[in-house]
């Protein structure tokens, strides 16, 4: 024990943690394996139907829906946070720079509800937008941007612009700026100091942002949830509908190992196809 | 051919003018919710008419808000302080010591990063209902403290990482107990990383949303629960008066942090994964 102090104490705690979250989620693996009792809160017998039925029209297309919804956000996302990264690390006045931080991070913290609830402020029929096109007599009606996926990968783009723009900037600061400086003195012109020595270097952050951004926007409930307002759902909603309209939890449980499997497999393949990317390294 | 200042010097406008169209995007909502919350109208509309703060007197007087903002308040102090004793002593012993289980709880501690809300929602949930516990208060802080476990842990990682063990060396070699150099030398040094982690995790806390929505009942509902359920049943501008709150209370606490605490480290810690 003197080699160790406090060993046992210090991890007993961390220990039953582990233990608490592997059961709920051995509880959901548990479920998606059991078969639903309309009308009854218990499941029933061990069946692999659920699986089955991951396949019906309806279900396989809130899964298309929600992988290309996750895939456009995330490209979208990296092509609007790399220039706000990149001013980032590059700025040199202090108050520019620490102006600029604030606004970047404190949307990380403020939730999902009051920034999609924003957006619907933004985007509604009698929102800001469609009211300045309607008062520069740019439209005659209202644009329909509510309830559609145009409208819900906007507003995830802004909840996961936080992070993006964070992993991006720790890439970018993590660049030897002496690269760009030897690229120039040999006559480079910015664009292809750029193309060739900065972006190449970049990409181990651009990779690390894309897969958090992917994993986060796959996360998302309330913004697909509003601002889709059920006309636009992602595997989120229907899990929180099967689990609250209908009672049905075995099957949600199958939505929530199915898109797990999902993202494993879609983050792996984002890794693999980012391979020959990430062994561009100077050192 | 363009003569090459000339060139630069249109590239760097550029780089200006894409520069303020993101930032222009990121403030968009937040600028439009504050013209929104003064509104007087109780419906929408482009420039507000009358102006008024009544929807502030109103959001303030809401009861579910209020409940939802004590409620919160309760799971926070719990959750991020368990968190933080958890986290702490955890961080420690992976710092330290080597022993049985340690990737695996470790593993098993850092995966809700990247297992969606809804899931570990759901999950508290059938767990909760399958050991007969009711939806009180118990099962939210225990979804709460595993949801921002990882980011505490990190945290406090980092900070002992950067520890100078010399001191506690000097210390025991003094002849103070084990106990005496982790209460005089260790954690006062490990104070910083120890704050910084705590008002991590109680911020992400009280913001949690989907998971909330699974395992919160009437009852516990938090702020966030209570704001959507808002949002859905009326549209008039009290959620976007408590918004402006929100934002104004959240940027405070972020100028905070960043005075005391440095948001560098915050972003350190982003940097070392």
């Amino acid at each position: 024990m003197t080699e160790r102090p406090f060993l046992r104490t210090f991890t007993t705690p961390a220990a039953l943690c582990a233990l608490g979250f592997a059961a709920a989620m051995a509880a959901v693996l548990q479920y998606s394996l059991r078969a639903y009792v309309p009308g009854s809160l218990d499941p029933g017998g061990f069946t692999l139907a659920n699986f089955a039925d991951l396949l019906k029209p309806l279900y396989a297309r809130v899964f298309f829906d929600t992988v290309v919804i996750c895939a456009v956000t995330a490209v979208a996302t990296l092509i609007v946070g790399y220039p706000l990264a990149y001013a980032l690390v590059h700025i040199e006045q202090p108050i520019l720079k620490s102006t600029l931080l604030v606004i970047v991070v404190t949307p990380l913290f403020l939730g999902e509800v009051v920034r999609t609830y924003s957006w619907i402020i933004v985007l509604g029929n009698n929102g800001f937008i469609n009211s300045i096109l309607l008062s520069l007599g740019l439209v005659e009606k209202p644009l329909q941007l509510m309830f559609t996926s145009f409208g819900v990968v906007v507003a995830l783009v802004h909840v996961t612009l936080p992070v993006m723009v964070i992993m991006l900037a720790a890439g970018l600061s993590h660049i030897d700026r002496d690269y760009a400086r030897a690229a120039e003195s040999l006559g480079a012109g910015p664009i292809r100091v750029f193309l060739t020595v900065t972006l190449p270097l970049s990409m181990p952050g651009v990779v690390a942002g894309t897969t958090t951004a992917f994993a986060w926007t796959f996360s998302a409930f309330a913004t697909p949830q509003l601002i889709g307002g059920g006309r636009v759902n992602m595997i989120s909603n229907l899990v929180y509908q099967l689990g609250f309209a209908s009672f049905n939890f075995p099957f949600a449980a199958t939505l929530c190992v199915a898109g797990l499997a999902l993202t494993a497999v879609v983050l792996g393949l984002l890794q693999i196809a980012a391979r020959p990317l990430q062994k561009i390294k100077v050192h | 051919m363009i003569p090459r200042s000339t060139y630069q010097r249109m590239l760097g406008w550029i780089g200006r003018i894409t520069l303020i169209c993101i930032v222009a995007f990121l403030i968009l909502p937040a600028a439009v919710v504050t013209i929104a919350a003064f509104n007087d109208k109780p419906i929408l509309s482009f420039p507000p008419q009358t102006w008024s703060w009544r929807w502030f007197a109103r959001a303030l007087a809401y009861d579910d808000f209020r409940h939802g903002f004590f409620n919160g308040l309760i799971v926070t102090a719990w959750s991020s302080t368990i968190a933080l004793f958890v986290g702490a002593m955890f961080a420690f012993a992976i710092d330290r010591y080597r022993f049985p289980f340690k990737s695996l709880i470790e593993g098993i501690l850092v995966s809700p990063l990247v297992i969606p809300h809804f899931t570990v929602g759901l999950g508290f949930l059938i767990l909760a209902a399958q050991v007969g516990l009711s939806r009180g208060f118990a099962v939210v802080v225990a979804c709460h403290v595993v949801l921002v476990l990882p980011f505490v842990l990190r945290s406090i990682y980092v900070s002992l990482k950067n520890l100078d063990q010399s001191y506690e060396l000097a210390a025991a070699s003094l002849g103070a107990t084990p106990f005496r150099v982790l209460t005089t030398i260790t954690v006062p040094l490990l104070l910083p990383g120890l704050v910084s982690g705590w008002l991590f995790a109680a911020i992400l806390s009280f913001n949690e949303f989907t998971a909330s929505l699974f395992v919160t009942s009437q009852r516990t509902q938090t702020l966030p629960v209570a704001m959507y359920n808002y949002v859905r049943e009326f549209a008039d501008p009290s959620m976007a008066a408590l918004s402006v709150m929100y934002i104004a209370g959240t940027a405070a606490l972020i100028a905070f942090a960043t005075s005391f605490l440095g948001l560098g480290k915050v972003l350190n810690i982003e940097q070392t994964h």
